[in-house]
């Protein structure tokens, strides 16, 4: 693997410098990138086996996805509840816990949203929609907050437990919405009472995206400062590696796994009072969407890295949009869409195995010939 | 479906080359002239358009619209009631130049349905099963429905005569009025052969979680339940496991007589060609679309399985009786005395709904003789 | 059909009944996911391979008229999707619970796209031993129906527990599981035994699949699955890597699983979701209880990414 790579030291010493850095930063896009196309080369042998077109499929995925300023905002519309899907997995990640559960913090933090808007009805909408933030996200962060806390003092595995309090919160969901929370004019969709109009999240000027999109992007980017270059995200990325060792080095691993939880399924949380503001417009059995399940992949796919996560979201978004536009147009049935997944993500996670093993990448490697 | 492959490819090439897409410029295209000639109309389900149940009862009478002339079907399955279904019927209208849309799954029409109804004033939504106000809903939309309760008040009457523990059962998904309506019609019609027969309903919580219906079924029938009927998405797994545990069955959406030959009874089904066929018509000549259509067994939105063996001289006479009644319409499976399983009176005596009552559609009661509870 | 009134008696038969008929996928999965664990992989995808074994074995069985040939072929498909996942994982630096994840949907998604076809025909059941004729009342009859996989599935559950403990093999998955570096100075390759082990997974796995679609609740559509495959790999974890314990855990799932439906046939009417979820909260409480600091992960392979 290694020959592949040209070596480039007959450039000129004044070059180097902006090349190494290039090098250096092109290895996290290219691999992607080529991965992306071999997946892509594969689902089309697929689908040429099928006697279907190829090209009309890519022609018909950039169309639905991409094309148009219609399908961006369609994709855009579709990956905004997986960054804060996503955070809820990648957050815990660092400190080396598989979290699979964020759905269940997304559905609670919903109901929780809701409860409150319908309660303080009459009240200023600044207000409401701020206390419903919060509310959602204090619902999902004691949610996946718990789960840390039994990892941590009762050493319950988190991916179990997770998993576990998901299918919880979904059957609390469902007994309130058709239970106490029921709005009796939701007839044959239980869900609570509507929020009011003023209490409703609009769509970001000139878009047609609602703000969900922003608040994902602003969390992605508040997550990766946190990681990268505070404190606690040293000390988080310490205790991931090695809990005794972080305990030698007297950090509080404890508050810190219970903080990260907490945090992640804050963001989940406040995805699912997104989903009940900015779509919904009640609490009802669709929050059970499966973003939360999304999520992991879209975690794993960004490799943990909260910025990351925003491209990859996109480009999942990407292809659930134009799943529709396959199915209509080439007669094909809805599971294509996850087989090109499945290629795509298998593919793209395969090709990490690459990651360090091109000189080209690698300019300290360079000089040696 | 070659005919539409070829259509669509040539489209696609025709787009490339101007280098606009096609079905953006019909869509922008006023109503009338997009109806002109051809309509593309977009069908929406929420689960998988093969599932013996309700998508694939919905897709059978899209299937029929593909045979006219001119009529492009467009259709897209698995579409969650998120805002994945608003950009799914944008996709359809701005991209296939879809100029009416049959979002299929009640929970697509608020807010999901009204919103894009808002935002493309000249295209058609028409909805299964919402319940359509003048004044409070847009023009461009509307809502159809059929009485199937009707089809499971005659089920009831098959059950009734079937029964010989006089027990009978009901496995539901959710307690919303559409399920209601028909776990009462269904008790109703076998009360109407002996009134000391009690339905014990189980609800599975979800529209399609097989193990969940199976386990129910076999619940049902350890407690003596010898006839069973269901309202699920798919009944194809409650069926085939009464009839293995040897209980009679009484089908649902769709006709699932093959799946259990000697233990069916009859069934309630629809029949969506016909109502889809006619709002296209309509389309195609130009007319307007209603907004709120209804209709039963006499219009033929809604019908009934053919017999099996289970179904005696007895039951057939009072099946055929009572058909002959609803077909003549007006017909009231819900009329007074009448009260719910908690003892309250739902209908005084001498009151009566017939199938038409709009009232019927926000159900949320279980009648006396229902075992089972509301949430 | 004959009938005795059993009453409330119902609710206890319907827990044994439901632990023997939904146990099964749930037995199977987890053995096959254990004897993956204990070599030190993890495979999150066997939900994927659940849902095409279930597939696979419908469409044989209806194509060939016998159910047999239909498992045959689901766990050798099973065998094909583990084996890929093993051997995809031995690359440096590819995180298995991230392939199992893309895996998921890859195998759902064949299973949806070949198995349009076979949703409508009806395919022959997997056989069923009348262990009730002992009884006279009917209801026990029929929750004694035992259908073969499930006693082949506990007696895997004890063949593994035995083997894992007193065979060559055994310990070679153990050995390789707990430490790369130890298994390689005895001698041995770990990425071939976990590529193995991955592939027996698999196998079993779909197996389950098959159960699923071939006799409980015994057809195949695209919802045949709750999600059993997940669920299953965590019951794993619960049962800490112990082939009887994930028998158990089966049989406990099963059970608890059919608490809502019970009480609901008898007029226990309210609230019945958080009946149904009464599978969830059981494992979760045991969890809580049986596990503290220190000797929780007892039994956990040194190697497994999820418990490191």
């Amino acid at each position: 693997m290694t020959d592949i790579a040209a070596t480039p030291s007959a450039l000129s010493p004044k070059l180097s410098p902006a090349l190494e850095w290039v090098a250096r930063r092109a290895e996290g896009f290219v691999i992607p990138v080529a991965a992306i196309i071999v997946g892509m080369a594969i689902f089309s042998v697929f689908v040429a086996l099928l006697g279907k077109s190829p090209a009309q499929l890519f022609d018909l995925m950039w169309r639905g996805g991409f094309g148009s300023w219609f399908s961006i905002q369609n994709t855009l519309s579709r990956a905004a509840p997986l960054l804060l899907a996503a955070l809820c997995v990648a957050l815990p990640a660092r400190l080396g816990l598989v979290v699979i559960g964020g759905e269940g913090a997304i559905v609670l933090g919903g109901v929780a949203a809701a409860a409150i808007g319908v309660w303080l009805d009459g009240a200023p909408s600044f207000l409401v929609i701020l206390l419903m933030g919060a509310g959602g996200m204090v619902a999902g962060g004691i949610w996946i907050g718990a789960v840390g806390a039994l990892r941590h003092y009762r050493a319950v595995n988190e991916t179990i437990s997770s998993l576990l309090m998901a299918y919880i919160a979904i059957a609390l969901m469902n007994q309130l919405v058709e239970g106490p929370l029921r709005d009796p004019a939701s007839l044959n969709k239980p869900s609570t009472h509507p929020l009011a109009e003023a209490y409703r999240i609009g769509s970001i000027p000139g878009m047609d995206v609602h703000w969900g999109l922003v608040v994902g992007i602003v969390a992605c980017i508040v997550s990766w400062i946190l990681i990268e270059k505070t404190r606690w995200g040293f000390a988080a990325r310490i205790a991931g590696g090695n809990v005794r060792a972080a305990q030698v080095q007297g950090l509080a691993v404890g508050p810190l796994i219970v903080g990260f939880c907490a945090l992640a399924g804050a963001f989940a949380g406040l995805a699912g009072m997104i989903e009940v503001a900015a779509v919904q417009g009640n609490a009802n059995g669709s929050l059970v969407a499966g973003y939360g399940y999304a999520g992991i992949l879209v975690a794993f796919l960004a490799r943990q890295n909260p910025l990351a996560i925003i491209p990859v979201a996109v480009l999942l978004g990407g292809i659930d949009a134009s799943g529709g536009l396959i199915q209509r147009r080439m007669d094909m049935p809805d599971a294509t869409v996850l087989v090109l997944q499945g290629v795509l993500f298998i593919v793209i996670l395969f090709s990490e195995t690459f990651y360090g093993r091109f000189r080209i990448f690698n300019p300290d490697l360079w000089k040696r010939g | 479906m070659t005919d539409r492959f070829v259509l669509t490819r040539r489209q696609l090439l025709k787009t490339s080359a101007a280098g606009a897409a096609i079905g953006a410029a019909t869509s922008i295209l006023p109503f009338s002239a997009a109806r002109a000639a051809s309509a593309t109309v977009g069908f929406i389900y929420v689960g998988p358009k093969d599932d013996y149940g309700y998508n694939q009862a919905h897709a059978e009478g899209a299937a029929v619209l593909k045979a006219m002339d001119g009529i492009t079907v467009v259709e897209e399955e698995n579409v969650p009631e998120t805002v994945d279904v608003q950009k799914t019927m944008e996709s359809m209208i701005n991209l296939d130049g879809a100029s009416l849309v049959f979002p299929t799954s009640f929970g697509y029409f608020d807010p999901h349905m009204l919103a894009m109804a808002a935002k493309f004033p000249d295209v058609q939504f028409r909805h299964c099963g919402g319940m359509w106000t003048e004044g409070k809903h847009p023009m461009n939309t509307g809502s159809y429905f059929g009485y199937i309760g009707q089809g499971q008040y005659l089920n009831g009457i098959a059950a009734g005569h079937a029964t010989k523990t006089k027990k009978i059962g009901f496995v539901a998904a959710k307690p919303i009025p559409q399920v209601l309506i028909n776990i009462n019609s269904f008790l109703l019609g076998a009360r109407s052969v002996d009134p000391t027969i009690t339905c014990q309903v189980i609800f599975t919580g979800e529209w399609s979680l097989a193990v969940k219906e199976a386990e129910a079924t076999n619940a049902l029938v350890d407690q003596s339940v010898d006839v069973i009927t269901c309202h699920v998405d798919s009944p194809k797994v409650v069926v085939e496991t009464a009839a293995g545990r040897g209980a009679f069955v009484c089908g649902y959406h769709a006709n699932q007589s093959p799946l259990a030959p000697e233990k069916y009874l009859t069934g309630a089904e629809w029949n969506w060609a016909n109502v889809y066929k006619m709002y296209v018509d309509k389309l195609v000549a130009g007319e307007p679309l209603p907004n709120f259509t209804r209709g039963g067994l006499a219009d033929g939105f809604v019908k009934m399985s053919p017999f099996g063996p289970g179904m005696s001289e007895a039951a057939r006479t009072q099946f055929d009786a009572t058909l002959a009644e609803i077909m003549k319409g007006g017909f009231s499976v819900f009329k007074g005395p009448l009260k719910n399983n908690k003892g309250d009176v739902v209908a005084a005596d001498g009151q009566a709904f017939p199938e038409t009552a709009v009232e019927l559609e926000s159900m949320d009661y279980l009648v006396e003789g229902v075992v089972g509870s509301t949430s | 059909m004959e009938s005795t009134d059993i009453g409330l008696w119902g609710v206890p038969l319907a827990i044994l009944g439901g632990a023997i008929r939904v146990s099964t996928p749930f037995i199977f999965v987890s053995l096959g996911e254990t004897i993956t664990e204990r070599s030190g992989r993890i495979n999150l995808g066997l939900e994927g391979i659940l849902v095409f074994g279930a597939m696979t074995a419908y469409a044989v069985a209806v194509m060939t008229g016998s159910p047999w040939l239909g498992v045959l072929a689901a766990s050798a498909t099973g065998a094909a999707f583990g084996l890929f996942h093993g051997w995809i994982c031995k690359f440096p630096k590819v995180n298995d619970i991230a392939i199992g994840i893309a895996l998921m949907l890859f195998g759902s998604g064949l299973a949806f796209f070949f198995g349009k076809p076979f949703i409508q025909p009806s395919a022959p059941d997997l056989p069923a031993i009348p262990l009730g004729g002992w009884s006279n009342i009917p209801q026990v009859q029929a929750a004694l129906n035992i259908n073969v996989l499930f006693i082949i599935g506990a007696a895997l559950a004890v063949f593994l527990w035995w083997a894992f403990k007193n065979t060559r093999a055994g310990l070679i998955v153990r050995v390789v599981g707990d430490s790369s570096d130890a298994a390689r100075a005895m001698g041995l390759n770990p990425d071939t035994v976990r590529l193995l082990s991955t592939g027996v997974g698999g196998a079993l796995a779909a197996i389950g699949g098959a159960y699923l679609s071939l006799y409980y609740p015994g057809s195949w559509s695209e919802g045949v699955s709750s999600g059993q495959g997940l669920m299953a790999v965590a019951l794993v974890i619960f049962a800490r890597w112990n082939p009887l314990g994930c028998f158990a855990a089966a049989l406990l799932f099963g059970g608890a699983g059919a608490l809502g439906p019970a009480l609901q046939s008898v007029g226990v009417t309210q609230g019945y979701y958080l009946f149904y979820a009464a599978p969830y909260i059981l494992t979760l409480v045991i969890m809580i209880m049986t596990s503290s600091p220190g000797r929780s992960l007892a039994g956990a392979p040194g190697e497994l990414s999820i418990t490191k």
